[in-house]
């Protein structure tokens, strides 16, 4: 911090319960007491709408307050950044109770398309981008994705069967070489 | 509450934000600018700044994917030109209230 600055930083506004002021940006990185949120890693293991939009929209959020983002796509989660099913994502209806509805009308064919259907064209109006649009914002924005080696193993993905913008394929270690202080990790 | 800010009594609010968009002037952009180690504003800055004003006084709720729908920035250029929290510190700037979209 330049000496200017830190005179000024005295005269701050700052938060009452973590000290951070709160007039300048500068000031985030070194708040006057306790870390402050520097960086969240958000594992997505989901498949479904619900679970992958909490992470995107967790991740865009973060990097839109200046807190850095990292994404770790595993186990179904892959679904959101594989070309061939990132843009037929479904809302999972068996036991989901949030779903208002008995769980036999779950079971008849179509349902599942109809409420994916219902949820999406209501996520649109409120200006929630489709699945590959958030991806391109969150990367653009600076947050960085990554998919997880095993699991790709597993469901037999190859490099070229995932989106253009994964940064890396890593392993879990490998991901939590990516830690750093202040950051959360987050598994949805 | 008030605040002199470039010279001027404005009404701000917690966090420094304007809470009437009209008390704005280009002085009080560059001391806020200033202020977050924004600065100097670039031409590139004023047309972010003008843009969000304009919506803002169309009654657009802001968010960042229609900043960078609106042909004025792209969302790279606008985490560059504006670190630390776009949205947030390019509306502090332009003298509107804080922005309330989580997108």
């Amino acid at each position: 911090m330049s000496e200017s600055h830190k005179k000024e930083h005295q005269d701050h506004n700052r938060c009452h319960t973590c000290g951070q002021c709160k007039d300048c940006a500068a000031c985030r990185c070194e708040p006057a007491n306790g870390p402050a949120l520097k960086k969240m890693m958000i594992i997505v293991s989901k498949a479904s709408i619900d679970g992958i939009y909490a992470g995107l929209i967790l991740a865009n959020g973060a990097r839109s307050e200046g807190i850095e983002c990292d994404m770790f796509f595993t186990f179904f989660g892959l679904d959101a950044i594989t070309k061939k099913r990132m843009e037929h994502l479904k809302v999972g209806l068996g036991g989901n109770p949030g779903m208002h509805m008995p769980e036999v009308i779950g079971v008849f064919p179509g349902m599942e398309s109809v409420a994916t259907h219902m949820m999406m064209k209501r996520m649109s109006e409120l200006d929630i981008p489709p699945v590959p649009e958030f991806l391109d914002i969150i990367k653009a924005a600076g947050g960085r994705i990554f998919a997880c080696k095993l699991a790709m193993e597993m469901f037999n993905l190859k490099r070229e069967d995932m989106w253009d913008g994964v940064d890396e394929v890593l392993t879990v270690g490998q991901f939590y070489e990516c830690y750093t202080p202040g950051s959360q990790i987050i598994f949805i | 509450m008030q605040k002199n800010i470039a010279g001027t009594e404005v009404e701000v609010d917690a966090e420094g934000y304007l809470t009437d968009m009209n008390q704005w002037s280009g002085d009080i952009a560059n001391a806020i600018a200033e202020e977050l180690h924004i600065s100097p504003l670039s031409e590139k800055h004023w047309a972010v700044i003008n843009w969000l004003r304009e919506q803002t006084a169309n009654g657009v709720e802001l968010n960042i994917r229609k900043v960078g729908a609106s042909g004025v920035v792209d969302i790279k250029e606008f985490y560059q030109l504006f670190p630390g929290g776009p949205l947030k510190n390019a509306s502090k700037i332009a003298g509107l209230h804080k922005p309330t979209s989580c997108l």
